[in-house]
């Protein structure tokens, strides 16, 4: 396990310097729903990658399947950062994307 | 050099003028009594061009302490004043403030929390901030919170220290008083106190992020370092201090001695009221009794050690507060203290006293009284835990 800093190594006021270094931080593991999407009824509209909290929803380039998708991308998760949060599902306009209990698989 | 002349001044504007002189480059505050003549008069310094400040007035004092956050966050000299319910507003950014590490600058006319509605002063306001992790001292009378505005700037920006400092003045005993006193020039004031230059600032430049979230595995580390922070904020409180002294003539200590040659009882205080417990000792002196009076100058970081030194000693210690630590071990002066000398060896006996809340007044004549019951009560071997003076039964 990486070593923690000792609070002599603390930045002064734990101000962060390194920009962008919040991908660092891997959420994933406090995930305890995934979301699972039914590429039947995904429109590929990219409403989940807009309201995806923590950035884990991601454009793949990949040609969606289905005929009369709004892009030709298609979108997944990143589970090192997905925590489950459930938001993609909630705002789904085609409730393509149902959480599913980890244990549950 | 000019000879400095003693002018009349009221306490309020006198703390105005030191800002001035210290060209603060944002003030961000929300007036309320007794605290508002200080920002009336900055507001009237900056609008006069006297200042090259920004003034922001702001809706709340929850808004005025963020925005002092983001201007010092920014490397700029940052000043705020409130009181009361204002200092309660303030109190949930008062920590992230402090916590931040920004050295913002605050004087707050000491006045009691409602209800009963009380504009009048005391210190409960002070003690519920009293754990926000900013330095805190208290001053006596409109000369020492004046110089101590200027110091505040020093100590508070040194990079040794980079922590928010409130300086506590009584309401209205203080705020609203004309006091004589001798003021620096612009040019003593710019040769005190160096530009601010912050360790890390929110620049585009150079991006950082401040406030980020802090983890279980990561928080108490966090605590521990803003708690050595402040106790280390200490050497440089004293080394400014020392350097005011050494330049302008007047000395000032964490904790004030005031005729405790010998003394047997001490009698303890804080802010404006010590001056009348000055009074009370004299005329007990006269008298022949062997009374001191201990005076509390800085109460965060709380000075332990100069504590058990100027109190260990001593038959009996009379502790007085102006606040109510309801329900509580009685004034919060007093309980600091009774921890601060639990361990030694051989210890006084404590008495607490708690009065002059919302403005009341106690007279040098009373003090007297109180320092002669408080040792009565000690010779009586049955102490309790406090008692609340001039009460009507």
């Amino acid at each position: 396990m990486k070593r923690l800093p000792t609070w002599k190594e603390f930045p002064l006021g734990c101000v962060v310097t390194t920009p962008g270094s919040a991908v660092l931080f891997e959420t994933g593991d406090w995930r305890s729903y995934y979301p699972k999407t039914d590429e039947d009824k995904c429109i590929a509209c990219g409403v989940c990658w807009v309201f995806c909290p923590d950035n884990s929803r991601r454009k793949v380039p990949r040609k969606f399947k289905r005929p009369g998708a709004m892009y030709a991308d298609y979108f997944d998760f990143n589970f090192k950062y997905c925590k489950g949060c459930g938001i993609c599902s909630a705002e789904c306009p085609s409730c393509a994307i149902t959480m599913i209990e980890m244990d549950a698989k | 050099m000019t000879e400095l002349k003693r002018i009349g001044m009221e306490v309020s504007v006198a703390i105005s003028e030191a800002v001035r002189q210290c060209d603060a480059d944002v003030i961000s505050a929300y007036p309320i009594t007794p605290q508002t003549h200080v920002v009336e008069h900055l507001a009237e310094i900056a609008a006069q061009g006297h200042l090259d400040c920004e003034f922001i007035p702001v809706e709340s004092e929850h808004s005025a302490l963020s925005a002092c956050i983001g201007s010092s966050a920014v490397g700029a000299r940052t000043f705020t004043a409130t009181a009361s319910q204002g200092l309660a507003l303030m109190v949930e950014i008062m920590y992230i403030a402090s916590a931040l590490r920004m050295p913002i600058v605050m004087a707050v006319a000491n006045r009691a929390l409602s209800a009963p509605i009380n504009i009048w002063g005391d210190h409960s306001d002070a003690m519920l901030a009293r754990d926000t992790g900013w330095i805190q001292y208290f001053v006596e009378n409109g000369q020492e919170a004046y110089d101590m505005t200027l110091c505040s700037f020093r100590i508070a920006e040194d990079n040794r220290v980079m922590l928010p400092i409130t300086l506590n003045f009584d309401g209205f005993t203080l705020s609203h008083v004309i006091e004589p006193l001798v003021l620096l020039t612009d040019e003593q004031v710019r040769e005190f106190l160096p530009p601010f230059t912050p360790v890390y600032r929110l620049d585009p430049k150079n991006p950082v992020s401040m406030g980020p979230v802090g983890i279980p595995e990561i928080y108490t580390e966090a605590k521990k370092a803003h708690d050595e922070a402040i106790l280390a904020s200490r050497a440089v409180i004293d080394e400014v201090w020392a350097d005011f002294g050494k330049r302008f003539g007047r000395r000032y200590q964490a904790v004030e001695h005031y005729r405790t040659e010998g003394a047997q009882t001490l009698l303890v205080g804080m802010g404006a009221l010590t001056e009348s417990m000055r009074g009370a000792i004299d005329s007990l002196r006269d008298k022949g009794k062997k009374v001191g009076l201990i005076r509390l100058r800085l109460f965060r970081p709380f000075p332990h050690e100069d504590l058990r030194k100027a109190l260990g000693d001593a038959g009996t210690v009379i502790v007085f507060d102006r606040c109510l630590s309801t329900g509580g071990p009685g004034g919060p002066v007093a309980s600091e203290i009774r921890s601060a000398l639990y361990n030694l060896p051989k210890k006084p006996a404590i008495v607490s006293f708690i009065g002059a809340l919302g403005g009341r007044d106690v007279r040098t004549s009373q003090f007297a009284e109180l320092i002669e019951r408080g040792e009565a009560i000690a010779a009586s071997g049955s102490i309790p835990d406090y008692e609340m003076v001039g009460v009507r039964e």
